[in-house]
């Protein structure tokens, strides 16, 4: 199983193809997820503190907009996970957590620099091109290594340790 | 003793299909007697709970019409605040339309997956040697008389 990276980040195509051919896909929403239900909100109403943009500046200097550092703090932590990634060109709308454009071209700019495999396609907008792009993406992550990851290993070798501490 | 709180997920389903309604994928999930929030809404379900229930629920749901029914990741749990339109006064939450342009492609990606599907299962038959049934001869004669 391969963490891959999609973008656009919050894409429920992707995420579903991703799955559904037996990988792992990074998504924006477990980020948000972390974010608005861990227990100390700091800074209401989505738990974003200082610390955030700080975080950022690993991926963008000091002179970006703290918008782009503040997305960069969610979205640069999944990058460095990265083991293959898909990028569609020209998502219909650029909109919601994924409007800054800034961000969108450093996010793609990243994961192609990082070296993993990446798959480009254009999103569809007819029947013919959705067989096309659902064949391309299934090629794509059919061809990537199936194997579990070491975090799975971890989790495992974590459960039977606590089974046997239990006994 | 304090017991560690289960991760609990949100996931939404979106239902594109013409077998399965919204109302019938939450009503599976009721008989199913998960203690998960179930959310219907005008796209599918929001699902929400202890990541193994809704994982297994999930993917009975989709089991319904595999290749029609889609699952995505979900930040905010249902009825949350911030996002509910019940205390926001209205319109689209935040987050929406991007769904709903994704939404309209989904019939054509069920379609492509079906396709996909088929091509698997008439390799994965190549692959056994065996003797050509008649109903596949007459569709491979059709076929080639529609050209």
């Amino acid at each position: 199983m391969a963490k891959v990276f999609i973008y656009p980040i919050n894409s429920l195509i992707l995420a579903d193809l991703v799955e559904r051919f037996g990988h792992k896909p990074l998504t924006m929403m477990s980020q948000i997820r972390e974010k608005v239900t861990s227990l100390s909100l700091d800074s209401p109403p989505l738990n974003i503190t200082p610390e955030d943009p700080k975080l950022g500046l690993k991926y963008a200097a000091i002179e970006v907009p703290a918008g782009v550092r503040g997305r960069m703090s969610l979205i640069g932590p999944l990058i460095e996970q990265t083991e293959a990634a898909i990028i569609v060109e020209n998502p219909p709308t650029d909109f919601g957590c994924v409007g800054c454009n800034r961000t969108n071209e450093l996010t793609k700019y990243l994961v192609r620099s990082k070296g993993v495999p990446v798959l480009e396609v254009k999103y569809p907008e007819s029947d013919d091109e959705a067989r096309d792009f659902v064949n391309k993406i299934a090629t794509f992550l059919e061809s990537l290594p199936k194997e579990k990851s070491e975090e799975d290993d971890k989790a495992k070798n974590e459960k039977q340790s606590e089974k046997e501490g239990k006994k | 003793m304090t017991e560690t709180k289960k991760e609990e997920v949100t996931k939404y389903i979106v239902i594109s299909s013409d077998k399965v309604l919204p109302s019938d994928a939450a009503m599976k999930i009721y008989e199913s007697e998960f203690p998960v929030t179930v959310k219907e809404t005008c796209f599918g379900l929001i699902v929400s709970g202890a990541k193994d229930d809704v994982q297994i629920l999930v993917e009975q749901i989709r089991q319904l019409d595999k290749n029609h029914i889609f699952v995505k990741d979900r930040g905010f749990p249902p009825g949350d605040e911030r996002r509910c339109r019940a205390s926001r006064g209205g319109g689209p939450r935040p987050g929406f339309h991007f769904l709903r342009e994704e939404v309209e492609m989904l019939p054509a990606i069920g379609a492509a997956l079906d396709e996909l599907e088929a091509k698997e299962c008439v390799t994965e038959k190549c692959k056994k040697k065996c003797r050509l049934k008649t109903s596949d001869l007459k569709k491979v004669i059709e076929e080639e008389l529609a050209r």
